[in-house]
């Protein structure tokens, strides 16, 4: 499980959890360029139709907007690509495999690695627990090995190093000193930083995060984009579901807009801010 | 990191490392529990010599009391497993017990012919700690057999499915259909309604008979430490006190001590269970079963291990329990057990393991043992003075005045009105103390200390501990 | 289009859901048993139907009694298993009632052991002449004080014991109902004692015995009371529910909670009606349910409170027709269960579809519209 440290390309940061950084984060494989690759997506309730022939790429290394007004579809996208909801139909492709209508942890599993639109943490857990559960194949999971006393030595050493990643990881997201403190004790905004924190032990090559800005304050907010852009420049890639259009404009070098369950239009910031479409169906709908 | 930092370099005072031995932190929850159980002790004893409780009956009291002390930690305990880390509402425990306790006493059970009566059936005449394997296992099968498709259920459905499970086992163990059956040239069956005689050998007795084995082998003798050890010095020594047959005493207490020593073993399993990984993804699963699969675990197999396990463990307690009373029938296994073990662990704290050894040591002493050793006692003192036989007949002389009948009445009731007590209890409990005696659930979900790791100085990409951030 | 694209849907429908194949197969085959059984004689058509009978008769009981769990599971989310001792509750609420009146306010027996429900044999309903056509005012009486008893005693149950922690959630008054039934049913057995006795005089019970093609189905005036009693308060928990106020904001509570108290629901009102109704159509069935099968006993409601669950579970918590029509299912299933499987495995067989209900349709085979 260890693995080298990386540096990143030294950013001109001048804040002080720039100089800390992810030692033991890889960053992202490099099997392909196109790491996610979505066609045809289909999905129905009833009779309603949520996503019809949903498409897009997303490049390697790179952080990509979705927006869209409400009920446009973007959160079951997220749901049918990360196997919370089955599509029914059309595929969806990981790094070039077949990841289509597979369970949640087998989705996880492959690299792909969601955050939930409310923070979801894990209430009578402390933090530094959160944080211990994400790394993937433990030794310690295993049953026989956590009961068997030699075995368990070597679930012990493991448990050393998860500990040390989940401190470091901890120190950079700038909520160590919140460790041992109950999850269900913590702000909004901390719980949202704690669940990025966690789903980066996963060690995943792409991350969808679903509404991370979401009652965060602006300068909790600030810092989470700041440790977004950092980890997207260890080569981390991003797809972002976001309802505050300037925020993704801001930030985004791709934009994709949804809209009534099909994509409206994709581009960068700049061609999506002087689409026709996009105006009218947020004029039509809601801001 | 890398391979070569060795374990003494992370900070663990010598303290920590006293206190905590084989993974049984001793520091508070363990003393407490110490405390508790000395001062039950000390209660018994009292009330009994105060009274002039004769010393055989006070004796084997305190002998009924360890054991069911031992059924009831180790029974909640393995709830615990099951609700207290994974959250699953497991109300159909008497189901697996009772699969333990069947599965055992057919597979050892004395072989069907002379001797035994025309209408009781036999068994495989397998050693019994082969029966007591099998029902163990056969106990976890069924939970599987529940877990494939049951554990995806909301926890209120689980609750009915496994309550209608256990029901469902005591059906087929009153059917006729299932009574008695010739297979394999083998006349067995579950006995129907009459139930099934437990004429394997002594647990005891068979326990020590084994231990035995390599004393036997240098002395050249059968069975040495139960005849020469056990029957020759032990019970001959407590003959000075008890002169009047004194071996069920003894009995007794050996069979209790043994109880509280796998007591012991089940609190170390299920402490490492929970205090590894493992254990961590159990808790996970509990607070939120979706972030848990979101984060790549694949929580069904996980439920699916945590409730084998416990069933498995659930029907070893139920065959320890029933093994040694000589017969079962199948309406010993009412839901009622279930209830008496969900009791305990809501009294301990759901999620604490010294939470549920607490909850059963004062479920068994308070609730269970308590008010019919209370019966006895003023019985005793009374000189067993003859009770009404129904509450009619004690509300009569009320209206007089005379309340004694009355009293009596309930004191002859006491087997009834400790349930309503048990009752009133849970409610009490649930209203006041949800999370019990020990319900914080702050037992580490690591296989290690979670302090901050203390790192070499001069590695230069970390800080490690920069003053005002550590406030733990 | 076609045949080819309706046996497609056919086979996705198979590989998609095997569960629904399997047991498709199953009845199937007990259908083809069950003509088997009648062609050769191995079962008879009367006595087919007298488990008809016998199963509808039962499965009205727990229809009854499943319609107040069904709306206080739904409109406060909880399963309540103190449910099944509410029903013994009023059971024996209604019966001391009975027996006293019967019994001449003490001029037949003592008055004490008529109010006891002859605890330890010392009355015998049937040496009172207890039938619904011999004692018509005494078995009115009881099915009246059964009613407003339950009522009250859930009343009184739900404000100290379960409105206290409503806010805790589900899973906490769950536990705490188990509570409440364990209490309840020992104290009922602390004052009644544990004998099970008969209560009714069957010997002059009149009824008649149709001949039926092969053999005869006997009909008490029992049974025909149960058939007006459950269907007239069915009848009439339709209406209240279609034609009143009151009505509509319960089916909205049970819809969601949420909503309705922002929407201007008095919830706290309807959770009361909730309880009173629910209370009322209980402790009505256990009177019921011990007039028709002659005996009482101080677990009664507890043994049909699973039964009950299949019930509301089948139905689909929250729908009150899924709870009458979910009872019938498992009446019927409970009593003829015994035309292929040995008679100890009726009641393990209605469980046993209750499970697989659970498991393959957990919101209830008639699910769809909730209460209404």
């Amino acid at each position: 499980m260890s693995s080298e440290p990386e540096t990143s390309g030294g950013t001109g940061g001048v804040d002080e959890t720039d100089d800390r950084t992810l030692t033991t984060l890889g960053g992202a494989g490099d099997t392909a360029e196109v790491p996610l690759k979505v066609s045809g997506l289909e999905k129905h309730f009833g009779g309603i139709t949520a996503v019809d022939g949903v498409e897009f790429e997303i490049d390697k290394g790179s952080m990509t907007g979705l927006i869209g007004p409400n009920g446009a579809g973007k959160s079951t996208t997220f749901n049918c690509i990360t196997g919370t909801h089955k599509p029914d139909g059309g595929r969806v492709e990981f790094n070039g495999q077949d990841i289509t209508g597979l369970e949640p942890y087998q989705v996880a599993d492959r690299g792909l690695v969601r955050t939930f639109q409310i923070a979801r943490e894990l209430g009578e857990m402390t933090v530094l627990e959160n944080m211990m559960v994400a790394p993937k194949h433990q030794r310690g999971e295993a049953l026989w090995r956590s009961v068997l006393p030699y075995a368990r030595n070597s679930v012990n050493q493991q448990e050393q190093e998860i500990l040390e990643r989940a401190w470091e990881t901890l120190e950079f997201f700038d909520i160590d000193h919140l460790a041992n403190e109950y999850a269900e004790n913590l702000s909004g905004g901390q719980r949202k930083l704690l669940e990025l924190a966690r789903a980066l032990l996963t060690d995943p090559q792409m991350l969808l995060l679903d509404e991370p800005f979401a009652g965060v304050n602006p300068s909790l907010e600030e810092r989470l984009l700041e440790h977004i852009h950092e980890l997207r420049d260890q080569g981390y890639t991003f797809l972002i579901v976001e309802h505050d259009m300037d925020l993704i404009m801001e930030n985004c070098e791709k934009v994709i807009v949804m809209h009534q369950g099909r994509i409206l239009t994709e581009g960068t910031p700049e061609d999506v801010r002087n689409n026709e479409d996009v105006i009218e169906a947020y004029l039509g709908g809601e801001v | 990191m890398s391979d070569d930092e060795s374990g003494g370099e992370y900070g663990q005072s010598t303290e920590e490392q006293r206190a905590v031995v084989m993974g049984i932190d001793f520091r508070n929850d363990g003393l407490m529990l110490l405390t508790m159980l000395l001062g039950i002790y000390i209660i018994y004893l009292l009330a009994g010599l105060v009274i002039g409780f004769p010393f055989r009956g006070l004796m084997n009291q305190i002998g009924q009391l360890t054991f069911w002390i031992a059924v009831f930690a180790m029974a909640s305990l393995a709830l615990n497993l099951h609700w207290g880390y994974t959250g699953l509402f497991n109300i159909g425990i008497v189901g697996f017990m009772a699969t333990g306790v069947y599965v055992t006493g057919i597979l050892s059970k004395p072989v069907f012919g002379s001797g035994t009566s025309a209408a009781e059936i036999g068994g495989f005449g397998l050693p019994l700690w082969i029966g007591i394997i099998g029902g163990t296992v056969a106990a976890g099968l069924l939970g599987l057999i529940a877990a494939l498709p049951a554990l995806r259920l909301r926890a209120d459905y689980l609750a009915i499915v496994t309550i209608a499970l256990s029901e469902i086992v005591r059906f087929s163990l009153l059917s006729d259909s299932l009574s008695g059956h010739e297979i394999a040239g083998y006349r067995v069956g579950l006995g129907g309604g009459d139930g099934v005689i437990l004429d394997y050998q002594d647990p005891l007795e068979s326990l020590i008979r084994a231990l035995s084995a390599p004393f036997d082998l240098i002395l050249g003798e059968q069975g040495w430490l139960w005849n020469d050890v056990y029957l020759g010095i032990v019970v001959d020594f407590v003959a000075n006190f008890i002169p009047n047959n004194p071996k069920p005493v003894v009995d007794n207490f050996a069979y209790s001590a043994v109880l509280l020593l796998i007591l012991g073993g089940f609190y170390v399993v299920i402490r490492r269970m929970g205090n590894s990984p493992f254990g961590r993804v159990l808790k996970a699963i509990r607070e939120d079963e979706d972030v848990t699969n979101a984060l790549g675990k694949n929580t069904n197999m996980f439920k699916i291990k945590s409730f084998v396990v416990g069933c498995a463990l659930m029907g070893l307690v139920g065959i320890l329990w029933f093994g040694t009373q000589g017969s079962v029938t199948p309406n010993t296994f009412r839901p009622r057990i279930t209830f008496y073990i969900w009791i305990a662990l809501i009294i301990g704290g759901a999620g604490s393991n010294s939470g549920s050894v607490m909850g059963g040591a004062v479920f068994a002493a308070f609730l269970f043992q308590g008010p019919r050793y209370f019966k006895n006692v003023i019985e005793t003192a009374l000189g067993n003075p003859e009770a009404p036989s129904s509450f009619g007949q004690a509300m009569l002389p009320v209206s007089n005045g005379d309340v004694v009948p009355f009293l009596l009445y309930t004191l002859d009731s006491i087997r009834q009105l400790q349930l309503f007590m048990m009752g009133v209890v849970l409610i009490v409990l649930m209203h006041r103390r949800p999370d019990g005696m020990l319900g914080h659930r702050k037992e580490p979900a690591s296989s290690i200390p979670l302090t901050r790791p203390i790192k070499r100085s001069g590695g230069g990409d970390t800080v490690a501990t920069d003053g005002g951030e550590t406030d733990e | 289009m076609g045949a080819s694209s309706t046996y497609d849907r056919a086979r996705s429908q198979i590989v998609e859901k095997p569960m629904t194949a399997v047991l498709g197969i199953i009845a199937v085959l007990l259908v083809f048993d069950l003509v088997r059984q009648l062609a050769t004689g191995n079962l008879t058509i009367a006595r087919m139907m007298s488990l008809v009978l016998d199963g509808v008769l039962r499965g009205l009981v727990i229809g009854l009694a499943g319609i107040g769990l069904s709306m206080t599971y739904s409109i406060l989310n909880f399963a309540n298993f103190a449910h099944g001792d509410y029903i013994t509750a009023g059971a024996f609420s209604g019966w001391a009632t009975t027996y006293v009146i019967a019994g001449g306010f003490g001029s037949a027996a003592n008055i004490g052991s008529l109010a006891l429900v002859g605890s330890g044999g010392s009355v015998f309903g049937g040496a009172l002449g207890i039938n619904a056509v011999q004692t018509p005012l005494a078995v009115l009486a009881g099915l009246v004080v059964s009613g407003v008893f339950t009522v009250a005693l859930a009343l009184a149950i739900d404000k100290f014991i379960y409105k206290p922690i409503r806010g805790s959630g589900g899973i906490p008054l769950l536990i705490t109902s188990v509570g409440v039934a364990f209490a309840l049913r020992y104290v009922i057995q602390f004052v009644f004692d544990s004998g099970t006795r008969g209560v009714t005089n069957t010997g002059s019970l009149p009824g008649i015995r149709p001949n039926v093609i092969d053999g005869t189905v006997a009909v008490t005036a029992h049974d025909v009371l149960l058939i007006l009693v459950a269907g007239g308060l069915m009848l009439g928990v339709h209406i209240l529910l279609q034609r009143t106020k009151l009505g509509k904001a319960m089916r909205a509570m049970s819809d969601d909670e949420a909503l309705a108290r922002i929407t201007g629901i008095a919830t706290e009102r309807v959770i009361r009606s909730t309880w009173i109704i629910g209370g009322g159509l209980t402790g009505v069935s256990g009177f019921m349910f011990v007039l028709w099968k002659g005996t009482i006993s101080w677990n009664d409601g507890w043994l049909l409170l699973l039964l009950i669950f299949a019930a509301v579970i089948l139905g689909g918590i929250g729908s009150v027709y899924g709870a009458i029509a979910g009872g019938l299912v498992i009446g019927l299933t409970a009593s003829t269960a015994v035309i292929w499987i040995p008679s100890g495995f009726a009641r393990a067989a209605a469980f046993g579809v209750m499970i697989l209900v659970l498991v393959v349709r957990p919101q209830g085979i008639f699910a769809g519209r909730s209460t209404a």
